[in-house]
């Protein structure tokens, strides 16, 4: 049900997307090199939309998030939100990233969700002060509210950075692996939380993995990417697999799926090696 | 060759229910008052000073020589008549009052040059490159030349200052925003900070153990600098510091008065160091986590 009501204005994709990446090319200057991290992705992401950008390590994914948060300019195509240009960082597209310094440790939890609402005079004191403890009540940290970032496990930090970027109510929130670096109880754990606070808000989310399962989990539509660099594979539809339990048949199905399209050359390769097999 | 492996021996399988917490008693037990005591810091450090204190007495008693090294006595009560009645605390208060003017301008350049150098690349190679020459000079070195240049009074002594305050505090400075991690600058730029607001709200507080560190250390530099300046040339101005009031005592052979001029030397700088210093310790960078 999440997943068709995520898209009932997609129809023919008639209407306008919250976010297109059209023809994007991004390249960054290592010590040595000039990487090209993605060629030519296009993609475009609609209002409600849990939309995955899966790849192997090295696809440009990550890279691909930079670009659309406005950390780093395309060399060719364009990035756009609501029609806009984007040109720099800015506090209608917020990032949640995967370390859990993001956090301001000289702020406790209310002060870290606070204070991107004030500096950016997104809301007045009194409507910001409400919206945090709203968005820590969400996330289940309201005991924590007043504690320093330090006292916390990985997962609150995490919990934390997510509320602090919800409370902003961005067009569109930039995950960035988010869960990578928690254990696995806890990674199941959040991603259940995360599908029950999109059923409960309705946010927007562009969600970067490298986790097949969580990508069929988390996202209503994955775009898969090749690596080095990175282009599109695939767009595909999860119909809400993820919130189905994660051991049925069309689960499995569409898992092997993207296993076999990210895997394909290496297996072709692999075959090769092995005549007799 | 498989005989060899080592199999374990299979074994039954067992659950269990884990007993009511009622049954185990108090997990967390309170601490005996020697155990309290003992983690009270300043009480360990106090323990330590009064430990010294016995030994010096102790030892100047059996050496037995007023003029070469006074008991801890003697150098207290000198302490006592010297605040009292002499000139220690008019010395005292000449000293700081220095010693902040040179603190204050030392940092304030300090900042002007980290500004420099965390906003172009000029500006990093500029402050690299002084520190490397100046930072290894003593300060003392300079007086000679701060006496040619501004005659003896308090510019010499603030020049000096400036110098051994400056290069500790920016270069600890710059450090710290260097090593700001990259995710924290991403986050305080997805919030729209830049510029002057940036540095503010994100840098200056990210680096903060670090610029603790070097206005701790810039104080020292200053504070030796300072003490050792005026007994170079205390003995010729008017209104001289605690460097003079040791140099003079010595010269008239009040051995236990220049031990009282060093012991004030030594709690000023206890003082700072234990109550200023730590004081925005706990409140800031042990309260964020930042240090242990």
């Amino acid at each position: 049900m999440a997943a068709g009501t995520a898209r009932t204005n997609g129809g023919n994709g008639a209407a306008p997307a919250l976010l297109s990446v059209d023809g994007v090319t991004l390249q960054y200057k290592t010590r040595d090199h000039l990487v090209t991290a993605t060629y030519r992705v296009s993609f475009q992401v609609q209002r409600g939309d849990r939309f995955v950008l899966l790849g192997p390590s090295g696809c440009g994914k990550s890279t691909l998030l930079k670009g659309v948060g406005g950390f780093m300019p395309p060399v060719e195509g364009s990035i756009a939100l609501n029609g806009r240009p984007v040109e720099r960082p800015g506090p209608d597209r917020m990032m949640v990233f995967q370390e859990f310094d993001q956090l301001l440790p000289w702020k406790t939890v209310r002060q870290n969700v606070l204070f991107p609402m004030l500096v950016s005079g997104r809301c007045a004191r009194a409507e910001a002060n409400d919206r945090a403890q709203r968005y820590i009540d969400k996330v289940n940290l309201t005991k924590f509210a007043d504690i320093y970032p330090h006292m916390l496990s990985g997962g609150m930090k995490q919990r934390v950075a997510i509320a602090r970027a919800m409370a902003m109510e961005p067009d569109i929130l930039l995950m960035d692996e988010p869960f990578a670096a928690l254990d696995a109880l806890t990674r199941r754990k959040m991603q259940e939380e995360l599908l029950q606070l999109w059923d409960d808000v309705r946010f927007t989310v562009l969600f970067v993995t490298h986790s097949i399962e969580e990508a069929i989990i988390v996202g209503s539509r994955i775009l898969v990417l090749t690596p080095h660099p990175g282009q599109v594979r695939a767009e595909l539809n999860t119909d809400g697999l993820g919130q189905q339990g994660h051991e049925g048949a069309a689960f499995q199905a569409l898992h092997r799926r993207i296993h076999a399209m990210l895997f394909a050359q290496r297996v072709e390769q692999e075959e090769r090696m092995r005549p007799h097999a | 060759m498989p005989d060899d492996k080592i199999m374990p021996a299979v074994r039954p399988e067992f659950e269990a229910t884990p007993r009511d917490a009622g049954v185990i008693g108090d997990a967390a037990r309170p601490l005996s008052l020697w155990e309290r005591l003992s983690n009270h810091t300043g009480l360990r450090r106090v323990a330590i000073l009064v430990a010294l204190c016995l030994a010096w007495q102790l030892y100047a008693q059996w050496l037995n020589s007023p003029l070469m090294f006074p008991t801890f006595k003697d150098a207290m009560t000198a302490w006592i008549d010297a605040t009292t009645r002499g000139p220690l605390i008019d010395r005292t208060l000449t000293s700081i009052r220095v010693l902040l003017i040179g603190y204050g301008c030392g940092i304030a350049l300090a900042a002007v040059f980290t500004t420099l150098a965390v906003s172009t690349r000029v500006g990093t190679d500029l402050l690299s490159t002084l520190t490397a020459m100046f930072n290894p000079l003593p300060a003392i070195a300079l007086l000679p030349l701060a006496l040619l240049w501004f005659g003896l009074g308090i510019p010499s002594l603030v020049f000096v200052i400036i110098h051994s305050v400056l290069w500790a505090v920016a270069l600890n400075t710059h450090t710290g925003f260097m090593a700001v991690s990259e995710t924290l600058r991403m986050a305080g730029q997805n919030y729209g900070l830049r510029g002057i607001p940036y540095v503010v709200r994100i840098l200056i507080p990210a680096a903060f153990p670090s610029i603790l560190a070097g206005l701790k250390i810039g104080w020292a530099f200053a504070w030796r600098t300072l003490i050792a300046a005026e007994l170079v040339f205390g003995v010729s101005s008017r209104s001289g510091g605690l460097g003079w009031f040791i140099f003079e005592n010595r010269n008239q052979l009040e051995t236990a008065y220049v031990f009282a001029g060093l012991f004030t030397v030594i709690i000023i700088g206890l003082l700072v160091e234990s109550v200023i210093f730590r004081g925005i310790e706990t409140r800031t960078v042990r309260r964020w986590g930042m240090q242990r």
